[in-house]
C-alpha cells in the first residue's frame, strides 16, 4: 500500500512504455473489453417464415466504431433493433458490458439510435429536440441547458436552437437526430443508415466528421449500411453480413485485401472472379486452359476460386509474363481508367490504373494488350 | 384577353356554387332578420324593423316597456354547455379508440374505419328513438340496472340535458374518431421510437410525442362535434325535453309554430357569429403557436 502511494511515477513509466499506446485503433481495440456481446442472436419474421437473423454471434469492442454491412435484407437493421430494444430475438442473448439487455425496454437501455430518415420531433425545436433524452432522465435545468449547447456546438450546429426541423436541410436535420442522441452520453450509439438520404457531397463530409465525432466522443458507434465504400472509409471494424449470417468480421484492409469467402470479395469493391483447378501447390489452371501462379497456396482445395482486384492487375505490352488479352471497353472515371478486357479463351476481366499522369490516350478499345497478374495480388479462396 | 377570358369561365362554376349555395342564403337570412314579420307568418319584404334582434334580449311588458329577458340568452348558454360538454366527453371516447384503430395492422385498420361509419347508413331519427328505448324509465338500462339491483328507482334520465349529451356523443362519435385517426394513422411510427430510446416511457412518449402531432386531429374532430352540436336539433328534441330547449329547437319553433320568421333568422344568424368568433379565436391562438 505504502509503496504504491509513495511511487506514483511507476505507474506512469509502465503506461508510457507500453509501445501499443499508440498504435493504429484495431490494436488499441485488441485489448479493450467487450461493449455489445451478441451471443447466437436468431430472430424471423411471420411466424418464422422469414429468418433475419440465423444464430449471428458477433463482440463488438468498447469504444471502436463497427460497422454491419451487406445488402438490403441481410439482416443488418435487425440486429440493430435487436441491440435498441425495439424488437425481441427468438432466442440468444444479448450483452451490454457484460449484462444482459433480455426484457429490457429501449428506453431503459444506455444505447440511443441515429434514425435512418432522422426522425427528428417536428413539432419541437432544435434545441428542445436534443433536450429530449435529459428531459426524460429528469436532469436539472441547468446541466440540460449545457449540455444541449454543448452538444450543438459537436456537431457544428450553433445558433439554429430555436429553429424548426422544417427549417433545416436534410443535413441539419441529420446533425440534429445526432446531436439528440448524444446528448444522452449512451454507451453505444448505433447508427441505422444515417446518411443513405445525403447527397454524394454531404455524405463525404459526414463521413469524415462521424468518425471525428466518434474519436472526440468515445463512445462505441454501430453503424449500419449497405454502402461498402462507406463502410471501409469509416469503420475499425467490419462485419460482412449475408441472408442473416456473418461471413465475414476485420478491419477494412483485412475484409479488402483477405476477404474469406467470395461473397465478401464481389460485394466489397470491385473484384475479378476466377474458377480455377488446382495443379500444383500455387498452380492454378482456369477454365480456358490459362495457367496462373499465386504466392499463397490456399485453403486445400481442388476447385477454388480466384480474387484479383483490378487495381493490382496491370497493362504491359505482350510478350513476357503478360497474358495477352483484347481491349474491348475503356471507361474513364475521372481519377481512374477501367480497362475491360478480354483474355485468351473468352474471360473478361477488369483492369483499373490510375490516371497518374493524365488520361491513358494510348489503349483504345480493340487494342490488343497484354495483362500482368502478380502472384501476390491473387488470393485463392475455397468454392 | 383570351387566358382571362378562359380563367373566368374555368372559375365561372365554383363561383357560381358558393355564390349561390353559399352567400346568397346567408345574405337572404340576415335580410329576413331586419323585416317586419308578416300578420300570417312570412314577412314584409319592404318594411324593415330590428324588433328581431330586440326580442332577442328584451320583451314588453303591458305597459309596453322594454324589459330584459334573459330567456333566449339561458337557451344560448345550456346550447354552449351542452356542445362544450359533447365535445369534451366525445374527445374522451374517440381518441383511445382512434389511437387503437391506428395501431391494428394495415388491413384491420380499413375495416375499423368502416365499422366507425356504419352508424351513418341507419337515419338520425331511428337512432335517437333508439335511444328513448333505452334511457327512458322501465326501458332497457333502467330495467338492467333495476334487475342488478343496483338502483332503487327509476334513472329518470330521459328529457333531460344528459340524455341530450348521450345522444349528441352518440351521433358525434364518428366525426371526432375520423380526423384523429387519420393525424395518428400519418404519425410516422419512427418518432415514437425515437422517443422510446430516448428514455421515454409509454407515458412521456403519448404526452410528449403522440398528443402534440395528433392536435390537428383533435382541433378538427372538435370543431366537427361541437359546432353542428351548437345548432343540433333532433336529439334535444328527442331525448331533452321541453325544460331543456337548446338553439336548434329554438328555431326550428320561430319558423315552424310561431310564424316569427325574421326571429328565427335573427337566432340564426347570432348563433353563426357565435360560431365565427369561436373559430376565428381559435385560428389565432393556432396561428401564433405555429410561429416559430
Amino acid at each position: 500500500m505504502s509503496t504504491q502511494g509513495k511511487n506514483p511515477t511507476n505507474v506512469t513509466r509502465l503506461a508510457v512504455a507500453r509501445p501499443d499506446n499508440a498504435a493504429s485503433p484495431a490494436a488499441r481495440a485488441q485489448r479493450a473489453t467487450i461493449a455489445v456481446d451478441c451471443q447466437t442472436i436468431t430472430k424471423t419474421f411471420g411466424n418464422g417464415a422469414v429468418r433475419a437473423l440465423d444464430g449471428v454471434s458477433l463482440a463488438i469492442r468498447s469504444n471502436e466504431f463497427f460497422t454491419l454491412l451487406g445488402p438490403s435484407g441481410c439482416g443488418k437493421t435487425t440486429l440493430l433493433r435487436l441491440i435498441a430494444g425495439f424488437e425481441t430475438q427468438d432466442s440468444g442473448t444479448i450483452l451490454l458490458d457484460g449484462r444482459p439487455l433480455d426484457g429490457l425496454p429501449p428506453y431503459r437501455r444506455p444505447v440511443n439510435t441515429v434514425f435512418q430518415s432522422y426522425a427528428v420531433f417536428p413539432h419541437l425545436t432544435v434545441a428542445q429536440n436534443v433536450a429530449f433524452g435529459l428531459e426524460m432522465q429528469r436532469r436539472p435545468r441547468a446541466e440540460i441547458e449545457t449540455r444541449v449547447k454543448e452538444t450543438l456546438g459537436l456537431v457544428k450546429l450553433e445558433g439554429l436552437e430555436s429553429r424548426r426541423p422544417a427549417q433545416l436541410s436534410g443535413g441539419q436535420q441529420q446533425r440534429v437526430a445526432l446531436a439528440r442522441a448524444l446528448a444522452n452520453k449512451p454507451r453505444v450509439l448505433l447508427l441505422d443508415e444515417p446518411l443513405s438520404a445525403l447527397d454524394l457531397k454531404l455524405r463525404t463530409e459526414m463521413q469524415l466528421e462521424l468518425k471525428r465525432l466518434q474519436h472526440e466522443v468515445g463512445i462505441t458507434f454501430v453503424f449500419v449500411t449497405h454502402d461498402q465504400h462507406e463502410a471501409l472509409t469509416m469503420s475499425d471494424r467490419i462485419a460482412v453480413m449475408r441472408a442473416g449470417h456473418i461471413l465475414q468480421v476485420g478491419t477494412p484492409e483485412e475484409i479488402y485485401e483477405h476477404p474469406s469467402a467470395r461473397f465478401v470479395a464481389d460485394f466489397i469493391g470491385e473484384t475479378n472472379l476466377l474458377d480455377a483447378t488446382r495443379i500444383g501447390t500455387a498452380r492454378f489452371r482456369l477454365a480456358s486452359g490459362v495457367e496462373l501462379e499465386t504466392a499463397e497456396p490456399g485453403p486445400p482445395a481442388e476447385t477454388v476460386t480466384l480474387v484479383i482486384r483490378p487495381e493490382r492487375a496491370l497493362l504491359a505490352p505482350i510478350g513476357g509474363t503478360a497474358f495477352s488479352a483484347r481491349v474491348e471497353q475503356v471507361v474513364y472515371i475521372g481519377s481512374d481508367t477501367i480497362y475491360l478486357v478480354v483474355l485468351e479463351g473468352g474471360l473478361r476481366f477488369r483492369v483499373r490504373e490510375q490516371n497518374r499522369d493524365g488520361p491513358r490516350s494510348r489503349v483504345r478499345e480493340g487494342d490488343a494488350v497484354g495483362v500482368v497478374l502478380p502472384p501476390a495480388a491473387i488470393r485463392v479462396l475455397a468454392q | 384577353m383570351m387566358a382571362r377570358l378562359r380563367r373566368a369561365g374555368l372559375l365561372a362554376p365554383s363561383v357560381l356554387a358558393i355564390g349561390v349555395l353559399l352567400i346568397a342564403p346567408l345574405a337572404l337570412m340576415a335580410y329576413v332578420s331586419t323585416l317586419e314579420r308578416g300578420p300570417t307568418g312570412g314577412v314584409i319584404w319592404t318594411q324593415h324593423t330590428a324588433d328581431a334582434y330586440v326580442q332577442f334580449l328584451f320583451e314588453r311588458d303591458l305597459s309596453d316597456r322594454l324589459v330584459v329577458n334573459t330567456d333566449y340568452l339561458h337557451i344560448f348558454g345550456r346550447s354552449i354547455v351542452v356542445a362544450a360538454i359533447t365535445t369534451a366527453v366525445t374527445l374522451a371516447v374517440a381518441f383511445p379508440m382512434a389511437l387503437w384503430m391506428a395501431f391494428q395492422p394495415p388491413g384491420q385498420r380499413l375495416l375499423l374505419v368502416f365499422l366507425v361509419t356504419i352508424p351513418f347508413w341507419t337515419n338520425i331519427l331511428v337512432r335517437n328513438y333508439a335511444w328513448i328505448l333505452l334511457l327512458r324509465n322501465d326501458g332497457v338500462i333502467d330495467w338492467l340496472l333495476a334487475r342488478v339491483g343496483l338502483t332503487g328507482q327509476h334513472i329518470d334520465v330521459l328529457y333531460t340535458p344528459f340524455a341530450t349529451t348521450i345522444g349528441l356523443t352518440y351521433s358525434f362519435l364518428p366525426y371526432m374518431v375520423l380526423p384523429i385517426y387519420v393525424s395518428l394513422e400519418k404519425l410516422d411510427r419512427r418518432l415514437i421510437e425515437a422517443a422510446f430510446d430516448l428514455g421515454a416511457n409509454r407515458w412521456h412518449a403519448f404526452r410528449r410525442v403522440i398528443l402534440p402531432l395528433s392536435m390537428p386531429g383533435v382541433v378538427g374532430g372538435a370543431i366537427l362535434v361541437f359546432v353542428p352540436g351548437l345548432g343540433a336539433f333532433i336529439s334535444p328534441e328527442l331525448l331533452g325535453g321541453a325544460k331543456s330547449m337548446m338553439i336548434g329547437s329554438l328555431i326550428q319553433q320561430q319558423f315552424g309554430q310561431s310564424r316569427n320568421w325574421p326571429f328565427g333568422a335573427a337566432l340564426s344568424f347570432v348563433l353563426l357569429v357565435l360560431v365565427l368568433l369561436a373559430l376565428s379565436a381559435h385560428a389565432a391562438r393556432y396561428r401564433r403557436e405555429a410561429r416559430p
